[in-house]
């Protein structure tokens, strides 16, 4: 494998590779090869270990291939109601919170990037203080009770959806892509601040939008961190809520741990594990082959800030 | 490439000042039409004033004795009191070198490793084997951190993880890593290093693939191997890119995630694993010290401010990259 490697480079390039340079690129597929096959085999083993039987995980018998392959675990998860009312929560969450996200930082965004703003430079400080000092856990919670948003549906997608992070790569997105005589040309044919973001920037700016979307219902769907703070009730908990009970709070879910032997009821749970975590990855882990250029392009947006 | 927005920058503010003095009309003309945009911002505004703003100001209460009947300004000013009772309480020491610990160790694997790996990345010339390289190594970036703390215990497990039978092949026993205070640092960072090296490599592999190619020809002509080219024209190419990076990295240094380090917490190894922030929700949220814990978050707070400052200071000097 590491040889034909070096071989294609070779016939490609069409240079005679000195014999040290031959070595060097030995060497860094080499580790290229097991890196990939670190970081993909755990994620393999889940998958098979969720599909067999349940003893032989336990016993160490799986290593490559599944055995004695069965959905029990798939089956008694799509009993528990629990973990499906999170599913649609996060679903909920991650579609309203992403509009809202959007919605609230890509015009800021805009404003900002218009040269001519007046005091421009102070909202940019006003936007961006935070980021370097904010009030701390207690005065946010505080403030979230005060305003009567505990265990409520909109806590999760409503006060922390300013994002100046956010703000700064649309504003470098705008100044950069969009160029000043456009803004001059729609300004001559009658056209004002608003026209000209709704009309022009935003239309041209499909791109930015799909990036900050992505990583707004991404954060969406992973986070757990306010909800573990300001949510009480069982009907408003999300998806990572439910994993955590399942996965790190070992509550068990299985009907069957009551009758079974305890042995068999703690194999049952690990493969239930295993199962929770290829359900609850899915979707994301699918998605992402598809939407990697965008998170790529996020990336060297947000890399160009000032 | 900092401070060359920089400059521009002040260059465009000193100009609107300018224009600003010669014609004070067309200021208030400015300051009319940018009232659309300031409709735009309205939302936000709002929300950041409530949300974020307002916790600023009740960042008070550390310095008084917070009761939530009498409200944040009702409350009775105590001075520093809450501060000192932090200082001298026994836990002090122990989450601050804690904190430190996890976050140094953090550093100090976490910001080269990327470099070396996108250094490695842009050796790979068969195309396909790139881009399967890329695509895989990016993929754990998007495991929520409840599944990978499920998945780190899952594993490590002595009597049923996968790892406990892996290295049961070569004969050794595997103890129970995740009861161990002294292992905790090292499983914190390790795994960082599993699920986000790739992705954190993605900057500094654009910044590679933007190399002028005749570098590489010049070079190639003078005589040097791969692994000349590597040390003195990648890694050059990197730096600039990789002072900000570290900017940024060190003025985070005493805010450890509070996510992962409170799913891996357990009573047995909380001697290593108590950190500011998980201090912090314990003492307000569960005891209700609302006072004290705001106090312990406005202390990490402003260490972490001056942390930034000063690197920044430092690199001003140094290389001229800055982020302020």
């Amino acid at each position: 494998m590491v040889q034909t490697k070096s071989k294609t480079t070779e016939k490609s390039t069409k240079i005679k590779l000195s014999k040290s340079d031959m070595i060097f690129n030995v060497i860094i597929y080499g580790i290229a090869i097991l890196l990939i096959f670190i970081t993909l085999y755990p994620v393999y083993f889940i998958v098979i270990a969720s599909i067999s039987d349940a003893t032989k995980v336990s016993g160490g018998e799986i290593m490559f291939f599944p055995q004695g392959i069965n959905f029990k675990a798939y089956r008694q998860l799509a009993e528990y109601r629990q973990l499906w009312v999170g599913y649609r929560n996060t679903v909920l969450y991650a579609v309203v919170g992403t509009i809202i996200t959007i919605g609230v930082n890509i015009p800021v965004s805009y404003a900002l990037s218009r040269r001519k703003m007046f005091g421009r430079n102070f909202f940019t400080f006003f936007y961006l203080i935070p980021m370097f000092f904010t009030g701390g856990l207690i005065p946010t919670y505080l403030a979230v009770q005060q305003f009567g948003l505990l265990d409520n549906f909109w806590v999760m997608v409503l006060p922390f959806s300013v994002v100046p992070y956010y703000i700064i790569v649309g504003r470098t997105f705008f100044s950069n892509s969009i160029p000043e005589e456009l803004w001059e040309a729609a300004q001559i044919d009658g056209c004002g601040y608003l026209g000209f973001f709704f009309k022009i920037v935003l239309p041209l700016s499909k791109a930015i939008l799909a990036v900050i979307a992505l990583w707004a219902a991404v954060g969406q769907w992973n986070s757990y961190f306010n909800a573990l703070i300001y949510l009480r009730n069982a009907e408003l908990q999300p998806l990572q809520l439910v994993l955590r009970n399942i996965l790190i709070s070992n509550q068990t879910i299985s009907s069957m741990s009551s009758g079974a032997a305890a042995v068999e009821a703690k194999q049952m749970a690990d493969l239930i594990k295993y199962a929770v975590i290829v359900v609850s990855s899915a979707p994301i882990m699918c998605m992402y082959p598809f939407v990697q250029k965008y998170f790529n392009q996020g990336v060297m947006v947000g890399s160009v800030k000032g | 490439m900092k401070t060359n927005e920089k400059a521009k920058k002040e260059k465009a503010a000193s100009d609107g000042v300018a224009a600003a003095k010669r014609n004070p009309q067309k200021r208030l003309r400015e300051l009319k039409e940018s009232g659309a945009l300031y409709l735009l911002m309205i939302p936000s505004i709002i929300l950041f004033l409530l949300f974020t703003y307002y916790p600023m100001y009740g960042v008070v209460i550390a310095f008084k004795n917070f009761v939530p009947s009498k409200g944040i300004w009702g409350s009775q000013w105590v001075g520093f009191a809450n501060f000192k009772q932090f200082f001298s309480s026994y836990q002090f020491w122990p989450t601050i070198k804690n904190t430190l610990v996890i976050s140094i160790y953090t550093v100090a694997v976490t910001f080269p490793l990327p470099i070396a790996l996108a250094l490695m990345c842009n050796q790979l010339h068969a195309k396909r084997f790139k881009k399967f390289f890329q695509v895989s190594t990016y993929l754990p970036h998007f495991i929520s951190t409840v599944v990978m703390c499920g998945m780190i215990i899952l594993f490590l497990s002595p009597s049923t993880g996968i790892i406990a039978k892996l290295v049961g092949i070569f004969g050794f026993k595997l103890p129970n890593l995740m009861g161990s205070a002294s292992a905790f640092p090292s499983i914190y960072v390790w795994t960082e290093v599993w699920q986000h090296l790739g992705w954190d490599s993605i900057l500094y592999i654009a910044t590679l693939s933007a190399v002028d190619p005749s570098l590489y020809e010049a070079a190639t002509m003078d005589g040097a191997g791969k692994f000349k080219r590597m040390i003195h024209i990648d890694i050059p190419a990197l730096l600039p890119t990789a002072t900000v990076m570290f900017i940024l990295r060190m003025g985070s240094v005493m805010s450890v995630g509070f996510e992962k380090v409170y799913l891996l917490q357990n009573t047995m190894n909380a001697g290593a694993s108590e950190i500011i922030s998980t201090y912090v929700y314990k003492m307000g949220l569960l005891k209700s010290q609302y006072s004290l814990s705001s106090a312990i978050g406005l202390f990490n707070n402003v260490i972490n401010l001056v942390l930034l400052l000063a690197v920044n200071q430092i690199s001003k000097k140094l290389s001229d990259t800055s982020l302020i």
